[in-house]
């Protein structure tokens, strides 16, 4: 068996707690290990990646125990490439946390985040549905401390609301997980796959009543319409570099449903024929909408960060829906672009409200404002997907793909005005934040008290605005080498969607 | 008895759903935990009912079982949703201590200004 499989899940659980137990008082050596350990994780998911590039689908058995029986992790491109996604998201972050204090502003950070990550690749990597269940849980729970990091009546507030609506989705989801093993008597999601297609057609009620509960729990992960409403709150009122964290979280919602509605509910299985993509499509174009509109909307630029991130669900989604290869090759390129996008414009509105208010109004004008205001250009054309970066080359593989689909018309229409509405949300924002404030009526108008220019921040380490740069050049990596990722995307649709090579590697014998 | 159980998982869902709606937190976290119960009642449903079934299988002779597996995942939900309510119990409880109010709900002035100024 390849042990590398189960290790970005072990790094992290080792780690973590000992972060806490023996480096509580120890913030420098916290800092230190958490680093390192973001590395190691990511040299880990290099080295899986490269593994499952081959098109091998590795099984790991907990325990030795065959496949149905026990808890399996696979290995699988989509999975592999999503543990990367997850390391290379992660290590700016953490050196973004640490550069800027945020790691100071309660107890824990570090351990927490190490064992967020664990559930992020927990949840990429298990083959069995209750285990997902279970590494969802481990990741909400390193989220909820992550969320109310640094305290403050408002941020606690927003945290109540946030761990509220998560703890209904997972009692959803145990009612989901009840009703599919209730119908198939398996939980491994293989062997579901095996008895879904194996049902007897007029058995097959309880079984949609279970995967539309299953894909509404999904659904609230991924913040699509209407069931978004956690999402502005929490996100805008979160320290802002776990915000940044966090997006990779709405991409876990939109794995499970890639994973799920390829594998065990697939397009071609009879029995949930027609149940899935002809309601998420429409919900996923209303997601987008909203998302655009709320850009356009918000005072606030977290708020308006947040928005832009259900935006870009929205478009995830749409292609997510179409549920063919090409379109999923091309969702999946858009993740990568839309998380690091996301994350990008997280960071950069940290950098304004370190300095000014954050507001969407005019203020004098602040420390490195040149500098921000630059990043914040890049964060906002990579976000509303105009040429030159990867949000373009991803936005047009998303309309390619859906140009013959039943509702092309619809796709079409709703992605680029969504992307206009976002250029123009996106261009009032950064205009007033930073050009307003260099208005000569403006400076001589204002309120005296306005006008005193803010002391700069705690001595701004080069070490913050690296891990920034760090995000834009991956988005400029991912755009230099569209090619070899979309051939990587397109081969992992490609096995998305033979769910037979996946069933057989898991149940293996049986076959 | 499948009356029952059905009945019993119908009511503390439906009596969970009216406390989340409530506006203070203390009656939705009483929602939040009547629907848990709800469900590992109806997670245990899902392996069938039996009466005076032990969960282990009898290899010396044929005597009806029950299936052991959903008994684990309520152990499992059980000690998760515990968990999960106190830590949504302290949040909500120093939520309240720092705002004085429990209402659950964000005000519209939470939403314009107020977010990380405070941190």
């Amino acid at each position: 068996m390849n042990h590398w499989i189960v290790a970005p899940i072990v790094l992290p659980a080792i780690l973590a707690p000992f972060i806490i137990m023996v480096l509580r008082y120890h913030l420098d050596l916290q800092r230190i290990f958490s680093v390192a350990g973001v590395v190691a994780l990511l040299g880990i998911a290099l080295t899986i990646t490269a593994q499952a590039a081959g098109g091998d689908i590795q099984v790991y058995e907990l325990g030795d125990w065959p496949a149905p029986f026990g808890i399996v992790m696979v290995l699988d491109r989509l999975s592999a490439m999503m543990v990367l996604l997850t390391a290379l998201l992660a290590l700016p972050i953490v050196l973004y946390a640490i550069a800027t204090g945020w790691d100071n502003r309660g107890k824990h950070f570090h351990a927490l985040f190490h064992f967020q990550l664990m559930g992020v690749c927990g949840a990429f990597l298990t083959g069995d549905a209750f285990n997902l269940f279970v590494f969802f849980e481990v990741l909400l729970i390193a989220s909820y401390g992550l969320m109310t990091h640094g305290g403050g009546a408002v941020r606690l507030k927003a945290g109540v609301q946030y761990v509220a609506y998560n703890l209904l989705g997972s009692t959803l989801f145990l009612f989901a997980l009840g009703t599919l093993y209730g119908v198939t008597g398996t939980l491994n999601m293989a062997d579901i796959a095996v008895r879904v297609a194996e049902l007897p057609p007029e058995d097959t009620a309880l079984l949609r009543v279970g995967a539309v509960l299953l894909l509404l729990v999904f659904c609230i992960k991924a913040a699509v319409l209407p069931l978004h409403f956690w999402l502005p709150a929490s996100y805008a009122n979160a320290p802002l570099p776990v915000a940044a964290l966090f997006a990779i979280m709405t991409k876990v919602g939109a794995y499970s449903i890639l994973r799920m509605y390829t594998l065990a509910f697939g397009p071609e299985v009879e029995a949930t024929q027609g149940l899935v993509g002809d309601w998420l499509q429409p919900a996923a174009l209303l997601t987008l909408a909203v998302g655009a509109i709320g850009i356009l909307g918000s005072q606030h630029i977290a708020r308006m960060v947040a928005f832009c991130a259900i935006a870009s669900m929205g478009t995830l989604l749409i292609a997510i829906s179409l549920f063919t290869p090409e379109a999923t090759a091309a969702a999946l390129y858009y993740v990568f672009h839309s998380t690091l996008a996301t994350a990008l414009l997280f960071l950069v509105a940290d950098l304004v409200m370190e300095r000014r208010s954050g507001a969407i109004t005019p203020k004098p004008p602040m420390p490195q404002g040149g500098l921000i205001s630059a990043l914040f250009f890049v964060g906002a054309i990579a976000m509303a997907g105009m040429p030159p970066l990867s949000g373009f080359v991803g936005k047009l593989l998303v309309l390619d793909a859906a140009r013959d689909a039943p509702n092309a018309n619809a796709a079409w229409a709703v992605i680029l005005i969504g992307s206009f509405i976002t250029i123009i949300g996106l261009a009032r924002a950064g205009s007033l934040i930073f050009w307003k404030s260099h208005d000569v009526q403006f400076l001589s108008e204002g309120d005296p008290e306005d006008r005193e220019v803010a002391p700069a921040p705690e001595p701004q380490p080069g070490l913050a605005f690296t891990a920034v740069f760090g995000v834009v050049a991956g988005l400029i990596a991912l755009t230099l080498f569209a090619g070899p990722a979309l051939e990587y995307t397109s081969k992992t649709a490609e096995q998305l969607f033979t769910p037979e090579h996946y069933i057989s590697a898991v149940l293996g014998g049986e076959e | 008895m499948e009356a029952l159980v059905a009945t019993a998982v119908g009511v503390m869902t439906a009596a969970g759903i009216f406390l989340i709606l409530r506006r203070r937190t203390f009656p939705v976290i009483l929602g939040l935990s009547l629907i848990t119960y709800a469900v590992n009642v109806f997670l245990f449903a899902t392996g069938r009912l039996a009466l005076n079934a032990p969960a282990v299988l009898n290899k010396y002779e044929d005597v009806p079982y029950t299936d052991p597996l959903p008994q684990a995942l309520v152990l499992t939900a059980i000690v998760i949703s515990f968990g999960m309510t106190a830590v949504i119990v302290m949040i909500s409880l120093s939520a309240y201590l720092s705002s004085k109010d429990d209402h659950i709900d964000m005000t519209a002035q939470d939403c314009v200004d107020a977010p990380g100024e405070d941190a």
